[in-house]
């Protein structure tokens, strides 16, 4: 009850703690395909093998985490539909006042960059946990080549332009939504709330380039 | 240095909240660059009222910042160019000589236009009633400091009680949301020990009105807080929440 988005504050806190959660997601994702980059196409498999080990574990946990996404996605559609229903006459002239808002291009364009990371999702579940089983022996035991799949779809160029491009709409997203799900909870603070304002460039720019390092290279050197 | 200017005012003209309105352009000679926004539409409208024609519509009272009363939008920003000011305190010498000055009421469905550049903004005293009452004895004034309340506890609820609820949070707000104004009263009351009693009831009641009345959600773009005449902070906002979190675990 107390989290179902009826009011408009209750709204936000469900999409900032959705948002919070996929962005954990996020950063661990990203450390476990930096495991592609090691030199050695086992360190990948293995990985993947051990996460696959947790059986029905892991399945909770997928779904889990697409209940995060949908309910964010919902909360978020909401947001829109309200902020249309809100002004269905809108202004002949707009600007933003600068100086303190914080509004900027990212922050405009939360509602396409989430669809466009939708779309994204949707397509890397499919290449990706959904793709072909190439079987492998590593260390005696036999598991899915994951690292061959990966390193197949990256080395066509469109799969890395697109990719990259992704991730540019990521790190957009992110800008935003990485201080905004805090301050959504409340949590701002006369001298923190600065420093994680400005700190999400750095966050969203860290993530997003270390998503397009990852196809890059596979597609250069793999 | 005072000069003489010639401004082009586009202004939005509604003759009443069901007939659409349109935008008319007005050109005025010769008036003093420390002449006030305001005055400058005192000046066009004896014009008009010369020519016959309906004057401009425009709310103001005080006309010296405190009140709250004024406000439309001044080339897209409310309140206009002048950061922590209210419309009425924006002065010609903040223009440029030969320019067109756009004015347009804020907009929200919330704020229905009544006329011109007059909205209705007693969606924002609804949400006040909502509030309630606190329980403090009426009759004569108490004795000063007799209720014990820290320093910075009284400047910050000074802060947020300094909101004039003029409706310039809601009609920058690219979502239409009033989270500032509501933010200001929740944060002033709360912090205050007048403000115990009702204060779990008071967010939630608030916070209910605020989203019948229409008002957008707030997506923490913080546009609110950079036209505010009072400059209150978002940091508000986020006591609200904490506010609102804090009455739900007390349900």
């Amino acid at each position: 009850m107390a989290l179902w988005p009826q009011s408009s504050v209750a709204k936000k806190f469900l999409n900032a703690i959705t948002g919070i959660g996929l962005f954990i997601f996020v950063v661990v994702h990203l450390f476990e395909n930096l495991l592609l980059l090691t030199g050695n196409p086992d360190d990948f498999n293995r990985w993947a093998h051990f996460l696959e080990s947790f059986g029905v574990v892991l399945r909770i946990i997928e779904i889990g985490l697409a209940a995060f996404f949908i309910a964010h996605i919902w909360s978020a559609l909401l947001v829109y539909w309200d902020k249309w229903k809100a002004r269905p006459h809108g202004y002949r002239v707009y600007r933003t006042a600068g100086w303190t808002s914080r509004q900027t291009l990212s922050s405009q364009t939360m509602i396409y960059t989430g669809i466009v990371l939708l779309a994204f999702v949707i397509w890397h579940v499919i290449t990706f946990r959904f793709g072909p089983y190439y079987p492998i022996m590593v260390d005696g035991v036999e598991m899915r080549d994951l690292h061959r799949l990966v390193v197949e779809v990256f080395n066509e160029p469109i799969n890395v332009v697109l990719y990259v491009a992704v991730m540019v709409f990521l790190g957009f997203h992110l800008r935003h939504g990485f201080w905004s799900a805090l301050q959504s909870l409340g949590a701002y603070h006369p001298r923190w709330t600065p420093v994680w304002y400005s700190g999400g460039v750095l966050v969203a720019a860290a993530l997003a380039a270390g998503f397009i390092v990852i196809p890059i290279w596979v597609y250069l050197y793999l | 240095m005072t000069k003489k200017m010639t401004l082009h005012l586009r202004i939005w003209r509604q003759p009443n909240p069901h007939t659409p309105g349109r935008f008319v352009t007005y050109t005025i000679r010769d008036v003093s660059s420390d002449m006030s926004l305001l005055e400058l539409l005192d000046v066009l409208n004896e014009e008009l009222i010369k020519k016959g024609e309906p004057p401009v519509e425009f709310d103001s009272d005080c006309r010296e910042g405190i009140c709250g009363t004024c406000g439309f939008l001044v080339n897209g920003v409310a309140h206009g160019p002048k950061r922590g000011r209210t419309a009425c305190q924006q002065y010609l010498r903040d223009f440029k000589d030969g320019e067109t000055i756009t004015l347009e009421p804020f907009r929200a469905k919330a704020f229905p236009v009544i006329k011109d550049l007059v909205v209705d903004r007693s969606a924002l005293d609804r949400i006040m009633a909502a509030g309630g009452y606190i329980s403090v004895n009426t009759g004569s004034a108490p004795d000063a400091n007799s209720i014990p309340i820290p320093k910075e506890i009284a400047e910050q609820a000074f802060d947020a009680a300094a909101c004039i609820g003029c409706g310039a949070c809601v009609a920058a707000c690219p979502n239409a949301s009033a989270s500032l104004f509501v933010s200001a009263k929740i944060a002033h009351l709360a912090l205050l020990p007048q403000g115990q009693p009702e204060r779990i009831r008071r967010v939630l009641r608030m916070v209910e009105q605020m989203d019948k009345e229409g008002f957008g959600d707030c997506s923490n773009h913080g546009e609110c807080e950079a036209v505010c005449p009072k400059n209150i902070s978002i940091k508000h906002i986020a006591i609200m929440r904490r506010e609102y979190l804090r009455a739900l675990w007390s349900l």
